[in-house]
């Protein structure tokens, strides 16, 4: 057998690494098309359930119409469950010794966290894509510059990445795809104590100051605000840059916090 | 001749669980050499350990040279590991599994491509190579896993139980495939909980347990003082089990062993067909009736036995532990 050898000492580059693993990541996404379907389903669903079941008792002030106060929200936190993804990934590919197998390679260990990192990122963009598709079905409509509706997707990509780091320490840390699950399911009553599906203040008072504090709702207000313009800036009461500088920081804050925790999970499994 | 594997003072401990206790073991370049141990003997912790994915509490390990503490990625250089579960991607065709791993080697896209094609054609699943992992036999998940181990070039390959749980065909397909390597000059550690598998593979044979090593050499010289093979005997009466006992006791080359509950003795001989004949004559001629007879490899329980003098702790609990 002719195989080449390679020189003992090199270890294999970075890029080189993390582009390998990242394509088995998405290759697993794209081949298991339940998951395409039910997720798209899944979300097609609940925006239908609550625009039209819910979104009859929910009036917005300022003369918003519904579906253009929901969308927002329901896209920006999108990202949060198809981050799920990623717990269960990483947690498959400890416990099916894929962890292993790359650790007994000449691979740089930072390499599974970033090639994880890039897939989810992929997985999470096209998920966002079939929502806002979904949402533009339903009758939502930008009130502002297309430049800044981008900017608000530019934004929900960088959202997902930041939570990224969440799930995926959670997925180490989980060890089994099932709890993994479990765990990520944690997040869910944070998408409802937030901005994303009703407007905060018809929250009772304890609970809108969590609720109008909490990262998720930086996020969806700035998306809000970069799709809906005025009407929505006065009522959250913050111009677009406020928020998305905020928003901003808490992505920052959770890839700065999360992603070394997941560095240093994934040194110990 | 240079050492490939040097363990000295070896200690691994999980909580309680003391893994590896002080072990030992040094292997040759140009060697197969097997560890046989029974369930939680510490088989896999050192397998592990030797590719860098557990550190040792204490002792020494170098392989191929390196430190694994200090010269991690020159050990990864120098290893392939195929471990104890199948680590192959399902969603991915058995060839896009092995490029990947090639890649992942630090080989170019050329050279992966090539040496994936050399591999499948080696282990037979070149027509397989196309098809998604998922579907694929447990046999052939195998052979790819060993595949993936492999493509990479490495000095030494690192086999956990390689033949677990597979059918006696691809069992012996899986060996030929890793004689047709050691044939290549790769050197081989493999696990295994059966004896007959160290026999046929390997020319080094390391016996643990309870993180020690019990015994070691060539399969010839722990079978010469183990016995070469066991006469199982199967009575139909309960008085008949003493009698046979007596009778086989003539043959016996390390002790009579009686099973009252299942009417079963068992005997450790030398040689193979000529002493079962001779011992079926002479049962014949006691006048006693057989039920069943066999002539087989000893158990490792029994090889425990025979070289320790106490049986493993662990085979009480085997059916209970995983
Ligand atoms: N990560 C771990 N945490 C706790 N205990 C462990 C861990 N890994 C191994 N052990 C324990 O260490 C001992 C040795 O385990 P090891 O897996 O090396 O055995 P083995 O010889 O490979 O057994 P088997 O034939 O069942 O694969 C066992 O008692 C096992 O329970
Ligand atoms: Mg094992």
């Amino acid at each position: 057998m002719a195989v080449a050898t390679m020189p003992i000492t090199k270890t294999t580059s970075i890029g080189v690494s993390t582009l390998q693993i990242a394509r088995r990541a998405v290759l697993r996404y794209l081949r298991t098309p339940q998951l395409i379907v039910l997720g798209t389903i899944q979300g097609a669903m609940f925006l239908l359930i609550f625009r039209y079941v819910f979104g009859g008792a929910i009036a917005i002030s300022g003369g918003i119409p519904y579906v253009d106060f929901l969308v927002p929200g329901f896209i920006t936190t999108g990202v949060l469950f198809s981050g799920m993804g990623a717990a269960t990934g990483a947690a498959e590919d400890l416990e099916q010794g894929f962890v292993d197998r790359l650790r007994s390679l000449p691979v740089p260990r930072v390499c599974f966290l970033t090639g994880r990192a890039l897939a989810d990122t992929a997985w999470n963009t096209w998920g966002l894509i079939v929502t806002a598709a979904i949402g533009f079905a339903v009758g939502f409509r930008l009130h502002d510059s297309v430049v800044n509706a981008l900017a608000a997707f530019g934004l929900c990509v960088i959202f997902g990445f930041a939570f990224e780091w969440l799930f995926i320490m959670l997925g180490l840390l989980a060890g089994t795809p099932q709890a993994a699950q479990g765990m990520a399911l944690l997040v869910f009553p944070f998408t409802f104590i937030s901005s994303a599906y009703i407007p905060v203040s018809s929250m009772p008072g304890w609970l809108q100051a969590f609720a109008s504090r909490q990262p998720i709702t930086y996020m969806v207000d700035s998306v809000r605000a970069l799709t809906q313009g005025q009407a929505a800036e006065t009522l959250i009461g913050h111009s677009a840059g406020y928020l998305v500088v905020r928003a901003l920081l808490w992505a920052l804050g959770f890839v700065v916090v999360f992603g070394p925790l997941a560095a240093l999970r994934y040194r110990r499994s | 001749m240079a050492l490939i594997i040097e363990a000295r003072g070896l200690t691994k401990r999980f909580g309680k669980t003391q893994a590896l206790d002080g072990l030992d073991l040094t292997a040759e370049s140009g060697q197969v050499v097997a560890l046989l141990g029974p369930n939680g003997a510490g088989k896999t912790t050192f397998i592990r350990m030797v590719a860098t994915l557990l550190r040792p509490d204490g002792g020494d390990l170098r392989v191929g040279g390196y430190d694994v503490r200090r010269q991690a990625p020159a050990v990864r250089r120098t290893i392939g590991l195929a471990g104890q579960f199948a680590a192959i991607e399902p969603a991915m065709t058995g060839r896009e599994n092995l490029e990947m791993v090639a890649r992942l080697f630090g080989q170019n896209r050329k050279n992966a491509r090539s040496n994936a094609s050399s591999v499948l054609e080696m282990l037979g699943l070149a027509d397989a190579a196309g098809r998604l992992v998922r579907t694929y036999s447990g046999g052939m998940r195998r052979k790819l896993d060993l595949g993936a181990s492999l493509v990479g070039a490495p000095k030494l390959l690192l086999l956990d139980e390689p033949t677990t749980g597979l059918d006696p065909r691809s069992r012996i397909e899986l060996w030929d495939a890793i004689r047709t390597l050691v044939g290549q000059g790769t050197d081989v550690l493999l696990t295994t909980q059966y004896l007959d598998e160290a026999d046929n593979l390997a020319s080094h044979v390391v016996i643990i347990d309870h993180g020690r090593v019990v015994a070691a050499g060539t399969p010839a010289e722990l079978k010469r003082r183990v016995g070469g093979k066991v006469i199982e005997v199967h009575v139909r009466t309960d008085d008949d089990v003493a009698r046979v006992a007596q009778v086989l006791r003539r043959f016996d080359h390390g002790e009579v062993r009686i099973d009252q509950a299942t009417r079963q003795v068992s005997v450790s001989v030398e040689g193979g067909g000529p002493v079962l004949m001779n011992a079926l004559r002479a049962v014949e001629e006691a006048g006693l009736e057989v039920e069943d007879v066999a002539l087989r490899q000893p158990k490792l329980d029994e090889v425990f036995l025979t070289l320790t003098g106490q049986p493993s702790a662990d085979a009480a609990l085997e059916t209970t532990a995983s």
